[in-house]
């Protein structure tokens, strides 16, 4: 089994997001960068379906070296190799062109990737890839079992969620509850020093959108407390003041 | 070279985001001195489709395949495409969802087109083609330019509010060739609950935590939901406990709402978990901690007790 697992390096959750020069660029002053929480479920899916089927797990980002701690900690969690393609990934088409132009040259099984990525939040890079390399991709998938030549699996769908059955090569966007996040160990965070990291030049660069500037959503007014004896006048509020019901 | 729109069926009827979806689309094509075609996929009878025309497009194409019941994003993806290639359409427009997101993903490689996803506003044509989208799941919007000659605009809930007009869409079949590469997944099981307000598509959510203590006291949850019309929601803890399936869990690493008012009760308002509701139009927040974080991003809050509150709040609005 040849997996490849493909990763975003983005700011941590608990993240206050501000911007710099006159709103054009993302304020990278104190963040803290974590792989893509998504990314994170299929990396660890990656790598237990590797622990029982065997194989190997390579992991793909496509960034600057800032990128660099997000890869290695994949690699401490599990993964054997690394591939960071060297560029600024500004745009979901061409990061999607970049995993194709890699998954072309080598004959992955699985090619697995986040639900979404939790900067941009497009959802579109594994339907992208799917396209360009002419192969079916799925998302959100919450299980994945491999049976054989066979991929079983279940996805979310509004409302509840579908199970399904396809053949291998697939691509597909992971959530919760595919497998349990991991943490890297001691042995992990050591050999991942001499795994291989190898960092390629992009293929082309074609983009399709660019970012002109960002804006801060305006804050809420002040929260106005209703007594828990008065309850019920919530309910008269939403109908005459907040016209919501 | 019409704005087409891909407009999502739920048993049959239009959802009601792909309506604002359709309104929004023939609002880019009045800026664009054109007309809205809608493409719809499945199965619906003409009255339904026609009434695409009272969100303002001006044609409907049916595609309706018996091969194409099932939802099936890499299909849908290719009759879109299709239908783009005989309206001459570059732009697409859609409403943000499940079925939506992996069409547009497969349409947007197909037809090497810039996607725009989670879009809130109208675009900006004065200086090329500019949309202001949502990102950082809700915490800032970015500016975006779509550079490429085809554009795809994947609309969030509650961008705009229809206004419907007396007028009816010409309904034309549309059956293009399909390919077998896009048939190849098998569905072996399907559980959706139905009868039930859908949560992405809600105007209404009543959503709840861990201070609910079970999964056994949802009943004044969904006592609450059900007086209002609303879909239920939960916290993340409470879906990995399995409290409550998957599909209501909120947040950062669940569904993104944005409906016009959002009841959390016995929520704490982890910055995880508002990144997924702080669109919401109204915020209310019930918890019986007066320092529970949610208390700074609501707009009306109760210091209280949920198994007092609740109740009498549903009660209430019975009343009304
Ligand atoms: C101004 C700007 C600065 C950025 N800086 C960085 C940065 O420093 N580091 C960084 O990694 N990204 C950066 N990004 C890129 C961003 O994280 C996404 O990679 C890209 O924009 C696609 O976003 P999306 O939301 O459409 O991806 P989605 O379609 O939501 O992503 C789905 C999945 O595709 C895979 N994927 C997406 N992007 C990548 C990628 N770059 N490499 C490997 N797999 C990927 C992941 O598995 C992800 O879960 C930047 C984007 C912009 C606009
Ligand atoms: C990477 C990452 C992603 C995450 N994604 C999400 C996400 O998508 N969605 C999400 O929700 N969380 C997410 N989380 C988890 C998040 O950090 C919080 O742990 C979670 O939201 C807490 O859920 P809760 O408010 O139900 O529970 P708690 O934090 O335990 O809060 C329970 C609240 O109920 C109140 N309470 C108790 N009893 C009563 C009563 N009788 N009446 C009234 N109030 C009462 C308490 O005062 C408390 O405020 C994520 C975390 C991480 C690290």
């Amino acid at each position: 089994m040849k997996i490849l697992v493909c990763v975003t390096s983005v700011p941590d959750t608990t993240t206050k997001i501000t911007f710099t020069d006159n709103n054009t660029r993302f304020n990278k002053a104190g963040v803290q960068f974590i792989t893509g929480p998504y990314d994170d479920y299929a990396l660890a899916r990656a790598v237990e379906l590797k622990e029982k089927l065997g194989g190997t797990v390579t992991v793909l980002n496509v960034g600057s070296a800032d990128s660099d701690p997000v890869i290695r900690k994949c690699l401490a969690i599990g993964a054997d190799d690394a591939i960071r393609v060297d560029a600024e990934p500004t745009d979901a088409f061409f990061v999607a062109e970049q995993i194709a132009a890699i998954a072309k040259q080598n004959s992955y099984d699985l090619i697995l990737m986040g639900r979404e990525s939790i900067d941009y939040n497009g959802g579109q890079v594994h339907g992208i890839v799917g396209e360009l390399l002419g192969m079916p991709s799925i998302s959100p998938v919450m299980q994945l079992d491999i049976d054989g030549s066979t991929a079983k699996l279940t996805r979310e769908i509004e409302g509840g969620k579908q199970e399904l059955e396809a053949q291998l090569p697939l691509i597909l966007g992971c959530q919760e509850p595919i497998a349990e996040w991991k943490i890297p160990n001691m042995r992990g965070i050591m050999t991942a020093r001499t795994k291989p990291l190898n960092v390629i030049p992009p293929a082309g660069n074609d983009t399709l959108t660019q970012v002109v500037g960002y804006e801060l959503p305006p804050a809420r007014g002040s929260v106005k407390m209703i007594p828990a004896e008065e309850a019920e006048t919530l309910i008269r509020l939403l109908r005459t003041e907040a016209k919501v019901i | 070279m019409s704005v087409l729109i891909f407009a999502e069926l739920d048993e049959g009827k239009l959802k009601g985001s792909s309506k604002e979806a359709i309104y929004y689309g023939s609002k880019v094509a009045e800026s664009l001195g054109t007309a809205a075609t809608a493409i719809v996929i499945g199965q619906a009878d003409s009255a339904e489709l026609a009434a695409a025309g009272r969100f303002g497009a001006a044609k409907v194409l049916h595609a309706a395949d018996s091969k194409l019941t099932e939802a099936n994003g890499m299909a849908y993806a290719s009759v879109v495409a299709a239908a783009a290639e005989q309206e001459g359409s570059t732009v697409v427009v859609l409403a943000k969802s499940s079925l939506g997101d992996a069409m547009a993903a497969r349409l947007a490689g197909k037809l090497r087109a810039g996607l725009a996803a989670n879009v809130v506003d109208l675009p900006n044509l004065s200086n090329g083609f500019r949309v202001k989208r949502s990102i950082y799941t809700g915490k800032a919007f970015a500016e975006t330019e779509l550079t490429a000659d085809k554009k795809i605009l994947a609309i969030k809930k509650n961008t705009i509010t229809p206004e419907e007009k007396e007028a009816t869409a010409n309904v034309e079949a549309f059956s293009p060739a399909l390919n077998d590469s896009d048939f190849v997944l098998k569905v072996t099981n399907t559980e959706k609950a139905t009868g039930d307000v859908l949560l992405p598509e809600a105007n209404l959510v009543v959503s709840a935590g861990r201070g609910l203590k079970g999964p056994e006291n949802w009943g004044i949850v969904e006592d609450l939901a059900k007086a209002l019309g609303a879909a239920t929601a939960c916290s993340k803890p409470v879906s990995d406990l399995d409290w409550r399936p998957h599909h209501e869990h909120v947040g950062q690493t669940g569904i993104k709402i944005s409906p016009n008012l959002y009841i959390a009760a016995g929520i704490s308002g982890a910055i995880q978990h508002l990144a997924g509701v702080n669109s919401s139009k109204v915020i209310v927040v019930i918890n019986k901690d007066p320092e529970a974080p949610f208390f700074k991003s609501a707009d009306y809050g109760i210091v209280g007790d949920v198994f007092d509150i609740l109740p009498r709040l549903t009660k209430a609005v019975k009343a009304l």
